[in-house]
């Protein structure tokens, strides 16, 4: 029981942590919450199903297909809904964003119908060792996010618009005094956290094998909150919040009571703002939340 | 001699604003003599019930300056905890709204304590989960909610020992719930309590070092918040006479919002605007029904990229109060 619980929060914990860092990235650069991330991912899912259910897609490229679509959507919500506000107005932004989210909810719900649909990537096998049993789609989900994370450390720690990006969410006014097009930068990071969302949300689609207009909201409510958990603006203490939300929310559901699964991550979130907001990760910044 | 002119037509423009005012008043009072359509009474009780909750959320957010979008919890709230006294004990409706009040009101001091250090997007996303914890709540305990069944057959309460079932009625209730929040709004509004939570919210160092504290107000914008939203709640519930956890979604937060910031925040009359637009927008764009929430979606990204600061919005009373100051005709207020 303990086991299989905790294999089930980690499929689960790995999904949130590749949302999170969406979250986590554009908070770092931008000290903004991207409210419509959730929907962008959402979106994007509806693409992938429809590559595959409709146009019969190879599952690899539908994957990377639906994960380009959200990074293309993600950064075209950045371009309408963020950037012509100023930052310094948050509340605008703080509105746009979530117009922009009721927008994206209701598009979706017109183009493809507001009930759930199936999303089949894989023929499922189940594989059994003791008490414990998991399927061939847990797997798959555990290796591609570590290779999404994977290519995530080498592209924001090797390379040259990594170390931009890193100078951005440091100080913006700063990178671009060096001469960081910082525009170019906040549409990257905006790109890549949507790229990785979406890989996320096929994913998860893929496990429960449903996709619905409104999986966006408590997926990203639970990823948020694994971002605050971890520290927001910090992309190793998205992951570990991923996964700790993750393995929180199936103990829970497992030994205390399935019902509230949802509310787990939220009292999570509610305690660790009102004790450390800072996170387990986060840089410690004076009168920042 | 043109100051005097120009005082002279400024008084006008107040007597006129009364006048007007006064012509609202009579004809919401007729309405029901006027018009019999009980679809057109209904939006119109909708608008009531939306501008007291619209007010009692700007309350929150533009007057106190806590962004928090879980105000579907407090009028809930308060519509569960009348409704369930009212079927379990026999207890009158006014009795219970009483109590219902009073428990909403301790719970938004208990939500907002913990709360008290976060801000902005912070609050956003910690109230957001206050709202869907009670949504699970109710829709969990169904010993005592039904859970997802929700509670049907609210019975209708009775004053003076009339009962008050026709739509009629709960209009005139729905115009007075409104007119008393307006009111107490207006009150608030010029007196020393809402002009320190203005202060407090423009800089609230500022404002701690001429003696308010911050703490307090944001507590009791929260409390008085709360318990309008209660009080509306209640009122909701027997007019509705059928309540389920659906009915208090995160959506509805949401779209409260989106009238606070669509009018202006500390704005009476922007929320007042904002409600009856965003009430009335839907019903009016039925013949789209397919396109309405996405052309809603698409009216707050607009709104806020051209208009940041709402319809009524201070830089349109900052430019008001300029305009009259300079014709010389108006003093400041004084309190």
């Amino acid at each position: 029981m303990f086991f299989q619980q905790v294999i089930n929060g980690l499929t689960v914990g790995s999904i949130y942590a590749l949302v999170a860092l969406g979250y986590s990235m554009v908070y770092g650069v931008l000290q903004i919450v991207n409210w419509a991330h959730a929907d962008v991912m959402m979106v994007g899912t509806f693409i992938g199903m429809t590559l595959i259910s409709m146009l019969h897609v190879p599952v690899v490229a539908m994957i990377i297909l639906a994960a380009g679509a959200t990074a293309l959507i993600g950064m075209g919500v950045e371009r309408v809904a963020y950037r012509p506000i100023k930052v310094n107005r948050r509340m605008a932004v703080l509105v746009s964003a979530l117009g922009m989210s009721v927008f994206l909810q209701n598009l979706a719900q017109l183009v493809w119908g507001s009930g759930s649909r199936p999303l089949a990537i894989i023929a499922r096998k189940t594989f059994a060792a003791g008490s414990v049993s998991f399927t061939n789609l847990q797997i798959i989900i555990t290796l591609v996010t570590l290779f999404m994370l994977f290519v995530l450390y080498v592209l924001v720690y090797k390379t040259k618009i990594g170390v931009a990006m890193r100078a951005c969410s440091t100080s913006i006014e700063n990178a671009k005094l060096m001469g960081i097009n910082t525009n170019l930068i906040i549409s990257a990071t905006f790109a890549l956290g949507s790229f990785i969302a979406g890989i996320g949300g096929v994913l998860i689609g893929a496990y429960y094998n449903s996709v619905y207009p409104t999986m966006g909201y408590l997926l990203g409510m639970k990823a948020f909150s694994a971002a605050i958990l971890g520290g927001i603006g910090s992309i190793p203490g998205s992951v570990i919040g991923g996964y700790l939300i993750g393995l929180i929310e199936s103990l829970g559901a497992g030994y205390i009571s399935s019902n509230y699964r949802d509310a787990y991550s939220f009292l999570v979130m509610i305690i660790i703002l009102a004790l450390r907001p800072s996170g387990i990760m986060g840089a410690k910044r004076i009168d920042k939340v | 001699m043109i100051t005097n002119l120009l005082k002279g037509k400024e008084n006008q423009l107040q007597v006129i604003k009364k006048y007007l005012l006064a012509a609202v008043l009579v004809f919401l009072v007729c309405t029901p003599k006027i018009i019999s359509s009980l679809y057109v009474l209904h939006i119109f009780i909708s608008c009531f019930i939306y501008i007291a909750l619209t007010l009692s959320l700007n309350l929150i957010i533009g007057w106190s300056g806590q962004f928090s979008l879980g105000h579907v919890c407090f009028f809930g709230m308060g519509a569960y905890i009348t409704t369930l006294l009212m079927m379990n004990t026999g207890m009158s409706f006014w009795f219970a709204l009483l109590i219902s009040a009073v428990c909403t009101g301790v719970l938004g001091a208990l939500l907002c304590i913990p709360t008290l250090k976060l801000r902005g997007d912070y609050l956003a996303v910690v109230t957001l989960g206050f709202g869907e914890v009670f949504r699970l709540v109710m829709t969990n305990w169904t010993s005592v909610t039904r859970g997802p069944m929700g509670l049907p057959g609210i019975p209708s309460p009775s004053l003076f020992g009339i009962s008050l079932h026709s739509r009629v009625q709960f209009y005139y209730m729905g115009l007075i719930v409104m007119l008393l929040v307006v009111f107490f709004m207006v009150r608030l509004n010029n007196s020393g309590f809402g002009l320190s939570m203005l202060a407090m919210n423009d800089d609230d160092i500022a404002a701690s070092s001429i003696g308010i504290y911050p703490v307090k107000f944001k507590l009791w914008a929260f409390v008085i918040g709360a318990v309008i939203a209660a009080f509306v709640g209640s009122f909701y519930a027997i007019y509705i006479g059928f309540i389920s956890p659906s009915s208090f979604t995160y959506q509805g937060s949401i779209t409260m919002c989106a009238m606070v910031v669509l009018g202006g925040m500390a704005s009476i009359p922007g929320s007042v605007f904002g409600a009856v637009i965003l009430t009335v927008l839907p019903e009016a764009l039925r013949a789209f029904s397919d396109y309405r929430m996405v052309l809603y979606g698409a009216t707050m990204v607009l709104m806020m990229l051209f208009k940041p600061m709402g319809i009524w919005g201070i830089d349109k009373r900052i430019r008001n109060e300029y305009k009259l100051k300079t014709k010389g005709g108006r003093k400041w207020k004084q309190s």
